[in-house]
């Protein structure tokens, strides 16, 4: 396409395009009337075909017991253990932890005191005496345990990749493709071969908690690195700083809040992933909601599901409390308060060695077992009240919506859906939405599961749309009000790290066994993520821009829909992004709740070991599903703001 | 603001001490009994549904308590516990479904598994309605004649036909050759897990809803709703030869219990008590009763059922 950059032209070209894609799906509807039934790739559940049983039997040849992965097994295992001894297993020859409750709770207290402010410091507090009350204590330390050590290993690694990737383009790039690939194959995927390699246990556990919960921390490192105004770096270049002066006096200070940020982000995936990986006996809370769904024990399941969100709330406010504290500028008296503190800390950590009282939490008064009662009333009240009106919406919404676009994606010919969508990537982003899309779609149908693929590639777009939808609301609505973003975002907290295992039971009493039900767990999940990162850009737009507008006269839906979102479209398309890397994440749940298809296929070869590459091959193909719809609303995305005239730095996401 | 804690903080750590110093103290209380010298540590597989946690609670709980075993329970899927055999991660594997692929692996194969017979638990698997259902129409128990009633049991999920609702994807299943073979107007949804399973039957009795699904006993879920079984055509030996031409029921399963070979030969008085275990359907579903339904520790349920079954225990140690 030749570049067109002025204003006019831009009113020529955008309905040109809508009218391109318009004719499109008019003609992909009237060839489907005719060809509908052929060429449809279809293939039965116990079906297999070379490619999948050529993986199953590579999975046979890989296996532990190679120098290389013993090591690094043996020293996650020492990690991980070595945390669980200090704060949550009988160690050493005591019949308790090294430290006890009373000095966990006054060491954690005390670093959220130094490194954010008193009040975070009371919520920590308060937080783990919650979870002490729930009666969860040691599974919740051994489950702190574990994402502590996956979180340390995370950032050794991820931090100084994030800058590397911040300073190279080429890295940059190859970051990005191998990010997607982390976030989007499904953990369950990677579950089973883990265990060949590093053996059951922590180790394992560990490492496929890195494995998913890496990718945010080396992303916003490298988009704060690249964030930083050119200005600055020229500054400092011209006052003869070296690469080296340059990264460790500009670069890195001027991107510590976002580096926080992608921390915090990277410990909400760690938590959010404790239960997957109790399937692989990772010890803690993950256990307890994994037991307590074999009897579909909503309320036990909901007050272990709890305790991981308040860890979630602690965790969240405290790094980003220390994300927003000045460094270095402590003041004399903040500094001997510090040390006054760091004594009481250590009396109780001496208190917690040495009385039982101290060292193991109270069994009275149990909260746990009412917050269980409650949590389970409610679940049956809401089941009672709203069990008839739900059905209906999913019936409404899976006949109006979804069977018709399943229909249109499953019963098309493979080529003409490929061409369709490679004709759609082409008119919305030129080559750049054209090329991936085809490459990803052939490689798909080399995957033999393109069928499945394309009922959950259905499913995915309604759920993508509904959380792009609600997450621009509300990113709104937070991002320009302090008061609503502080009621709503413990309940976004909790969408993001509640595990889906725990509202599964009540959503699959709400709307059965379906795929509608799958939306509705992916929607919970993938809301908080974009909602936080919209309300981030709406909040990034300069006040002196809002209050212009505000002063000509604008209401306040021109200020929104002229000012603030177009400003904040960066942020929104990464927004777009991470809903759908997010919903994605959540299709092998799916599978669990009746959605069948890829996420099915993934959790059968989990469990059958003839089937293994089968599972393999629907988890690749949900990486390329992600992957081709990134990269055409990228380009989309891109091609969009070209034609405004707005090129403006480089594109991250 | 600052002030006021600080001052806070003071007087609560002067408080602590002086109320603390009355308390027990780490070490008073009772070490762990010791023992375990011959039999040492013993890893136990424990899979993920509640018929097993109840083999495993009474096992682990005769091993520590009869035997002074150190019992490592491992919760893990049962394709991750046949993995354990081969690096000896895992010792036993007490309650196996057939899985003949993963015996010619591991058994055959690789020679680090050994069956060592019958857990005299019997594995029933097939069709089951809610009762209501059952009351309702009892024709519906005769596979021949849920094609007349196909329509009621028609979902959003089932594209015009009547809808079977099968399970998890780790569970023995001839349900797609079977609807295709005996010519049933159905088409196999999978739930996906027994969760969903599960919750699929209670809602249907609830609200008497028409549901017909995959299940199978022995289940904790029966001591709360018996779920009547369908006849499908007689099962025959070798009926079920040929994947594809599948047209019978489901046969009867001998569940069997797994060692891991250096287990076997290890002499220790676990491998003697897991080959000696072996106990009935009502014996599983009591224990698992106290686990589901009576929300018992599984120890404790343990405790219970082998404090009033202490002779079928002591045969097991061969006393």
């Amino acid at each position: 396409m030749a570049s067109i950059t002025g204003s006019i032209e831009l009113n020529v070209r955008k309905p040109r395009r809508i009218v391109l894609v318009g004719g499109l799906l008019v003609v992909w509807l009237a060839l489907w009337f005719v060809l509908r039934g052929v060429h449809t790739l279809a293939l039965g559940g116990q079906e297999t075909t070379p490619f999948h049983r050529w993986l199953t039997e590579q999975a046979g040849v890989v296996g532990s017991g190679n120098a290389i992965s013993d090591a690094i097994r043996v020293t996650v295992d020492q990690l991980v253990v070595l945390l669980q001894n200090v704060i949550a297993q009988p160690s050493y020859g005591r019949p308790v932890p090294v430290v006890g409750w009373l000095g966990v709770v006054a060491v954690a207290a005390f670093l959220a005191w130094a490194f954010g402010n008193w009040k975070v410091a009371l919520l920590t507090a308060a937080g783990l005496t919650f979870i002490g009350l729930q009666g969860l204590w040691q599974e919740s330390m051994d489950t702190l345990s574990l994402t502590l050590a996956a979180v340390l290993l995370a950032l050794l690694a991820g931090i100084p990749l994030g800058i590397w990737a911040g300073l190279s383009d080429r890295c940059f790039k190859v970051a990005t493709l191998v990010l997607d690939l982390m976030q989007t194959l499904p953990t369950f995927v990677y579950l089973a071969p883990l265990t060949l390699f590093f053996a059951i246990g922590p180790a394992a556990a560990t490492i496929a908690t890195l494995v998913y919960a890496a990718p945010p921390v080396i992303r916003l490192t490298a988009h704060a690195i690249r964030s930083v105004p050119s200005e600055s770096v020229e500054a400092a270049r011209s006052l003869g700083s070296t690469r080296g002066q340059t990264l460790t006096k500009v670069l890195l200070p001027m991107s510590r809040s976002t580096v926080v940020v992608g921390i915090n982000q990277t410990i909400m995936a760690a938590l959010s992933m404790v239960t997957v990986a109790a399937l692989i006996d990772a010890p803690g809370l993950g256990q307890t909601v994994l037991k307590a769904l074999q009897t579909l024990d909503v309320g036990v399941a909901f007050n272990a599901g709890l305790a991981i969100v308040v860890l979630a709330i602690v965790l969240d406010r405290v790094t980003t409390a220390a994300g927003d504290r000045p460094w270095r500028t402590a003041s004399r008296r903040r500094k001997v308060l510090l040390g006054l503190g760091a004594v009481a800390a250590l009396v109780a950590v001496w208190f917690s060695r040495t009385y039982l009282w101290a060292a193991e939490f109270p069994s009275e008064p149990a909260i746990g077992s009412r917050i269980a009662v409650a949590a389970a009333d409610v679940t049956t009240w809401v089941q009672d009240v709203f069990g008839g009106f739900t059905y209906g919406v999913r019936d409404a919404v899976t006949v109006g919506v979804l069977n018709p676009l399943e229909a249109l994606l499953t019963e098309s010919p493979w080529w003409l859906v490929t061409a369709v969508v490679v004709a759609l990537g082409a008119v919305l982003g030129g080559w750049r939405g054209a090329l991936p899309a085809a490459v990803c779609l052939l490689l798909l149908v080399g995957t033999g599961v393109w069928r499945d693929a394309m009922v959950t590639l259905a499913s995915t777009l309604l759920a993508t749309v509904v959380v792009v939808a609600v997450g621009i609301v509300l990113g709104v609505w937070t991002g320009r009000n302090r008061r609503v973003d502080q009621w709503v975002r413990p309940v976004l907290d909790a969408g993001q790290t509640m595990p889906p295992f725990v509202y599964l039971v009540p959503f699959l009493a709400l709307f059965g066994t379906s795929r509608f039900t799958a939306i509705a767990a992916a929607v919970v999940f993938a809301v908080p993520v974009t909602t936080k990162i919209v309300a981030d850009g709406i909040r990034a737009v300069p006040v002196a821009t809002v209050e212009a507008a505000n002063s000509v006269g604008s209401s306040t839906w021109q200020v929104i829909s002229k000012v603030q979102l177009p400003v904040a479209r960066r942020a929104i398309t990464l927004a777009v992004n991470q809903g759908l890397i997010y919903v994605l994440s959540m299709v092998v749940v799916g599978g669990l709740v009746g959605a069948g298809a890829l996420g099915y296929d993934v959790a059968a070869g989990f469990a059958q070991s003839e089937l293994y590459g089968k599972g393999l091959a629907a988890g690749l193909a949900i990486v390329l599903l992600g992957v081709m719809l990134d990269r055409i609303t990228q380009a989309a995305a891109r091609r969009t703001r070209k034609f405004r005239g707005t090129v403006r730095g480089d594109n991250l996401w | 603001m600052t002030n006021k804690l600080r001052s806070a903080g003071v007087l609560a750590a002067v408080a602590l001490a002086l109320t603390a110093c009355g308390g027990a103290k780490v070490g008073e209380a009772d070490q762990p009994a010791a023992g375990g010298k011959e039999c040492g540590t013993f890893n136990l597989a424990v899979s993920p549904w509640v018929g097993y946690e109840a083999n495993a609670a009474v096992v682990a709980y005769v091993a520590t308590k009869d035997l002074g075993c150190t019992v490592n329970k491992k919760n893990l899927k049962e394709e991750i516990s046949w993995q354990g055999f081969a690096t000896g991660e895992v010792d036993a594997v007490l309650e196996n479904w057939g899985h003949e692929d993963l015996k010619k692996k591991y058994v055959e194969q690789q020679k680090v598994a050994v069956v060592v017979g019958p857990s005299g638990n019997q594995g029933v698997i097939g069709w089951y309605l809610p009762p209501w259902l059952a009351a309702q129409h009892p024709e519906l128990k005769d596979w021949k004649n849920l094609n007349k009633y196909a329509s009621l049991f028609k979902t959003s999920e089932s594209g015009g036909k009547g809808q079977l609702l099968d399970g998890d994807p780790s569970f023995v299943t001839n349900d797609e050759a079977l609807v295709k073979n005996l010519k049933l107007n159905f088409k196999v949804v999978y739930a996906g897990s027994e969760t969903a399973l599960i919750q699929a039957f209670r809602d249907a009795e609830k609200n008497k809803k028409p549901v017909i699904g995959y299940f199978y006993e022995p289940q904790w879920f029966f001591n709360e709703l018996k779920l009547v079984k369908v006849d499908l055509p007689k099962h025959t030996p070798g009926c079920d030869a040929d994947p594809a031409k599948v047209a019978c029921d489901y046969p009867a399963y001998a569940l069997d219990k797994i060692v891991s070979k250096k287990f076997a030969d290890s002499g220790s008085p676990a491998y003697d008590l897991v080959k000696n275990f072996s106990w009935t359907n009502d014996d599983q579903n009591q224990v698992a009763k106290y686990i589901a339904e009576d929300k018992l520790s599984p120890d404790a349920a343990a405790e219970k059922w082998v404090n009033d079954n202490r002779a079928k225990v002591d045969g097991w140690l061969g006393k």
